[in-house]
């Protein structure tokens, strides 16, 4: 029956990496997706023919199937209700249950076993860690992207890294007393308990603007914990699937941070730009040399323009504005024009969030163009509307090497033979530095909300 | 310790695939990616059954927590994964 259930998980494994395999294009995602969850209820239907389980009767199973029925609820709900725009709220609670599922896989496991062996300590003491600082860390971002209790911003006091470190120590000083003596599960409980305020910790000081990166790699650590437990418990689904996960987790911070030219070390420390504040002020960049422009103006540049890309921020998104730009790109499309989005990879508040944000429009998926492909192109583009984004199309990047934002990877929008920016006021993004596009010569300002900007520029597109 | 090397084994090898397949994964896709990948981390519901079904009652209580947390991460990663990937259309 053992090596039954272990064919079983190891054909569930398989159907996991082609579930991900599946993700590799649009057209086969969906069936990925089905693909993966078949696989789960297979590891799921095998695990009832385990020999404990078994052993369990009705009351065990009863249990499981109540367990499982209470989670099917909360976690549909949740899916089904929750809004585009919260996805990164969604996946960080997700990425928390999955490591408070390890912490206590790990601590009923030791609870339980007569003779404990080393990599079951380890195991167990490695599963405690991870999946603790996983399951606090991740409901502090949770809370930090609600912006609930915590504020969005960083949060510093004295002697923080030192702080950090001590418990670090301390928990991995519990972990060899563990390891020394197994005796007593209050090791356990203690060592989750100080990997649980590191968790809070290591999280405060991340600011809001790099929360995919925190995101990210948290789903790494969620994966990490499950491995562990895989490691605790024997079990080889576990550990494959754990490593899967946490291998997703590091490449998608690895993007993101590159996408933001910063270290992960910068990031996880919360420190914003290095860079000097000595460049160009506001009124130097400024001063009498941006344009103003009204939608009606727009509009006529607009109708003899060929070739227009859309550059999309998050400010589009907070303002709710998607199905209005959809509908300006429709609009543009009937009058013969080819319209099309760039999307700079930290867009969104997650990875790949403005993409998912820009397809619930309905806006075609071949459309929306990655930074490196569209970047060359810009130069044959008539007109780049540039919506609710500022340092993603700064051009400080390439030029000031002592900018907070120097090397980060721009949308070269400025190659366009003309830019729009709408954009509420001059006022600078998260870099908080001037963005001297506004004031180029091929650079219209149109000053606006979002929604009713877009929307207003409708009217006078199909007015014109 | 044989044991122990045959999981550490699968687990190297587990990662190198994890970084093959997922890198092949285009950034349209990264946030279908990060809730699917939540999905299949909810594997950890093989371990909480097993530790429901164990006689000891502190184990149970623990496994039933971890089985519902698992449960949630499994139901609500795909389903939101599912709903997130229905958007993504060709031009008609």
């Amino acid at each position: 029956m053992l090596s039954l259930i272990n064919i079983l998980y190891l054909a569930a494994a398989v159907m996991f990496i082609q579930g991900l395999v599946g993700l590799s294009h649009p057209r086969t995602a969906v069936r990925g997706n089905v693909t993966a969850a078949l696989g789960m209820l297979l590891a799921v239907v095998a695990t009832l023919l385990d020999r404990n389980v078994l052993g369990s009767g009705v009351r065990g199973y009863m249990l499981i199937g109540v367990a499982i029925a209470v989670g099917a609820i909360i976690g549909a709900v949740f899916a089904l209700r929750i809004k585009m725009t919260a996805m990164p709220q969604m996946v960080a609670l997700l990425n928390g249950f999955g490591g408070g599922a390890s912490v206590l896989i790990a601590g009923a496991a030791l609870h339980d076993a007569v003779n404990p062996n080393l990599q079951l300590l380890i195991a167990t003491a490695a599963s405690g860690i991870i999946g603790a600082v996983t399951f606090w860390g991740s409901l502090v971002a949770f809370d930090k992207l609600q912006e609930w209790l915590l504020p969005g911003k960083p949060i510093h006091f004295p002697l923080q890294q030192a702080l950090n470190a001590v418990l670090a120590l301390v928990a991995l000083g519990l972990s060899v007393w563990l390891v020394l003596d197994p005796s007593s599960d209050t090791t356990y409980w203690l060592l989750v308990a100080v990997a649980s305020l590191l968790g809070v910790l290591l999280t405060i000081p991340i600011g809001g603007a790099d929360m995919p990166v925190a995101v990210a790699l948290l789903n790494s650590y969620s994966g990490l914990a499950g491995a562990a437990a895989g490691f605790v418990l024997n079990n080889n689904a576990l550990i494959i699937t754990g490593s899967l996960v946490g291998a997703s987790g590091i490449i998608l911070s690895q993007i993101m941070c590159k996408a933001m030219n910063r270290s992960l070390a910068n990031v996880l420390l919360g420190k914003l730009g290095s860079g000097s504040s000595d460049g160009a002020s506001a009124d130097e960049t400024y001063a009498g040399k941006v344009k103003s422009t009204s939608p009606e103006e727009i509009a006529m540049l607009l109708d003899t323009a060929r070739r227009v890309v859309i550059v999309p921020g998050y400010g589009l998104a907070v303002s709710q504005a998607q199905h209005a730009v959809r509908e300006l790109a429709t609009l543009l499309e009937s009058k013969g024009a080819t319209v099309e989005f760039g999307i700079h990879p930290v867009a969104g508040r997650m990875p790949g969030h403005m993409n998912v944000l820009l397809a619930e429009a309905d806006v075609p998926y071949d459309k929306l163009k990655e930074m490196d492909e569209i970047n060359p192109q810009f130069g044959q583009v008539d007109v780049v509307l540039v919506i609710g984004a500022n340092d993603v199309v700064n051009p400080l990047a390439n030029t000031d090497p002592s900018s907070p934002i120097a090397g980060m990877p721009i949308l070269e929008v400025g190659n366009a033979r003309s830019v729009i920016v709408m954009k509420r006021s001059l006022s600078p993004g998260f870099a908080g530095i001037p963005n001297p596009l506004f004031a180029a010569d091929n650079c219209l300002m149109y000053f606006g909300d979002g929604k009713a900007a877009v929307q207003a520029l409708v009217a006078a597109v199909k007015g014109g | 310790m044989e044991t122990f090397i045959s999981a550490l084994t699968i687990f190297v090898l587990a990662v190198f695939v994890g970084v093959f397949v997922i890198k092949r994964v285009p950034p349209l896709l990264h946030t279908p990616l990060m809730s699917g990948s939540n999905a299949i981390s909810g594997i950890t519901i093989v371990g909480a059954m097993i530790s429901i079904a164990t006689p000891s009652p502190v184990s149970t209580i623990f496994g039933f927590i971890a089985v519902v947390f698992a449960t949630i991460n499994v139901v609500g990663g795909f389903l939101v994964t599912h709903r997130m990937l229905g958007m993504f259309r060709k031009k008609e």
